[in-house]
């Protein structure tokens, strides 16, 4: 008999059925997750910006999963922000974080930024935005309409004006192009 | 007919479904007089020069107005529930849309329940749809941009921003993009891409490129892309086949662009009033 037969590592999966430790906070729209983002990070909460499970996906869907022992305290600053989620469900599984890659391009005094499928582009000597293109969620028209012609730092906050995964990415896209040219 | 399906962004406009007409200022739909924008107001005015261009009777439009908050689309996916076996569409172009998937697999449903099944093309928000419920095979042309070719190559993602960053980043690769989506059942039989080199796919093989005129300042216009869809979503009505038709679409976006002489200023109605021109040009080239 061997006495000291090294225990099997338990497999992920069997990680995952056991120790539910993280939570989802799913909301409306993916745009208030980059407030609910920036409240949490702040707070020093350990959080990620990921795609729900598939029950909860509509196909234009993003949520934060949070250390689950934090839930009342998240909570309950969300709601004295106005951020209250929809739901709070415990996961298993590790959703998709949305993709911060961007890529930058100039054309003369234009430069163009463009993170996933969205891209923004301004006339750096005036900083005013000529240009959104790319996306597919119907946010993406209205916010052109909103956004061209106004100076980067006068143009709407995305969080209050979009609603979409791609209004998400634009915000990604320009907050590079705040950091690359200065507000 | 030919069924223009699509989100435009007018808070609460009700739903509209009837003919599309267009001017100088702008297009109507069932009367109603919408602005020329990137998005569904830029493919309809594109498809509608191009059935004015072949001849053939102008589209019919299916829109209501939608800034984000679902209410519009879901009247749209509602109505095709409901209606479309009886609406005779022979190709129907679906567009911007908030990507829904319940919604849009009770769509396909409908249609499987139809003895004759339009063309259909999808871009943009429907395409993010079609993709993430694992439906391409429903839909015959998909006109994808470099980004949304990267989406349809990541079989993990369900929308473009969640393309995983490896993908991303394939994107000077873009024969292997193809691979992949057309490997993961995420591509349609014609596929159009769009970029600074334009592919046209058929069954997974790359059997066209497009680079001349290489316009530059094309890319950051928004809105060219819905030119391309509308011109397919044309073209298709008028009989022409969908390789055919990618080719013609791809070579007038790009004939337009030249024509306008774009700055990454411009705006997409500069590029819209040089396609019956480009279209002209497009067809001497090619000798049809």
């Amino acid at each position: 008999m061997n006495w000291f037969k090294k225990k099997e590592k338990p497999s992920q999966e069997e990680n995952d059925s056991h120790a539910v430790t993280r939570g989802l906070l799913v909301f409306a729209h993916p745009t208030t997750v980059i407030d609910v983002e920036q409240i949490l990070r702040e707070e020093g909460y350990e959080i990620r910006v990921v795609s729900p499970p598939p029950s909860y996906r509509t196909g234009c869907d993003l949520s934060v999963e949070f250390p689950l022992e934090a839930e009342a305290a998240i909570t309950e600053l969300l709601n004295n922000s106005n951020l209250t989620p929809l739901d709070v469900v415990p996961i298993t599984s590790k959703g998709m974080e949305p993709l911060q890659f961007v890529r930058k391009k100039w054309y003369g005094k234009y430069l163009m930024v463009r993170a996933a499928n969205m891209k923004i582009t301004v006339d750096t000597e005036t900083k005013i935005i000529v240009n959104i293109s790319g996306g597919g969620c119907p946010d993406v028209p209205y916010l052109a309409t909103a956004l061209i012609g106004k100076h980067i730092n006068e143009a709407p906050d995305l969080t209050e004006v979009g609603f979409s995964l791609c209004a998400y990415s634009l915000n990604t896209a320009r907050e590079e192009l705040v950091r690359e040219i200065g507000a | 007919m030919l069924l223009l399906v699509g989100a435009v962004p007018v808070e609460d406009l009700p739903l509209l479904v009837g003919p599309v007409a267009y001017n100088e200022k702008g297009i109507t739909v069932d009367g109603y007089e919408l602005a020329i924008n990137r998005g569904n107001e830029a493919m309809m005015t594109s498809a509608c020069i191009t059935c004015r261009h072949y001849g053939v009777d102008a589209p019919i439009g299916l829109v209501a107005g939608d800034i984000g908050k679902r209410k519009g689309s879901e009247a749209i996916y509602n109505y095709l529930i409901e209606h479309l076996p009886e609406m005779g569409a022979k190709v129907m172009t679906l567009h911007y849309v908030m990507p829904d998937l319940k919604l849009n697999k009770k769509v396909l449903a409908t249609i499987d329940t139809m003895e004759h099944k339009p063309m259909m093309i999808a871009d943009a928000g429907s395409m993010y749809v079609a993709k993430a419920g694992g439906d391409s095979h429903y839909y015959d042309v998909f006109t994808p941009d470099l980004g949304e070719a990267a989406f349809l190559a990541d079989d993990k993602a369900d929308h473009p921003s969640f393309t995983r960053g490896f993908i991303f980043n394939m994107e000077e690769d873009v024969p292997e993009l193809i691979r992949r989506a057309y490997a993961g059942n995420n591509a349609t039989k014609t596929m159009f891409i769009k970029g600074a080199v334009d592919y046209v796919c058929q069954d997974g093989e790359i059997v066209d490129t497009i680079r001349e005129p290489s316009i530059e300042t094309m890319e950051p216009i928004g809105g060219t892309g819905d030119l391309i869809t509308g011109m397919i979503s044309g073209l298709l009505y008028a009989g022409v086949d969908p390789l055919q038709a990618c080719r013609i679409a791809g070579r007038a976006n790009r004939a337009a662009g030249e024509l306008s002489q774009p700055t990454p200023a411009t705006q997409v109605q500069e590029i819209l009033r040089c396609l019956p021109r480009a279209l002209d040009k497009v067809h001497k080239d090619l000798g049809l």
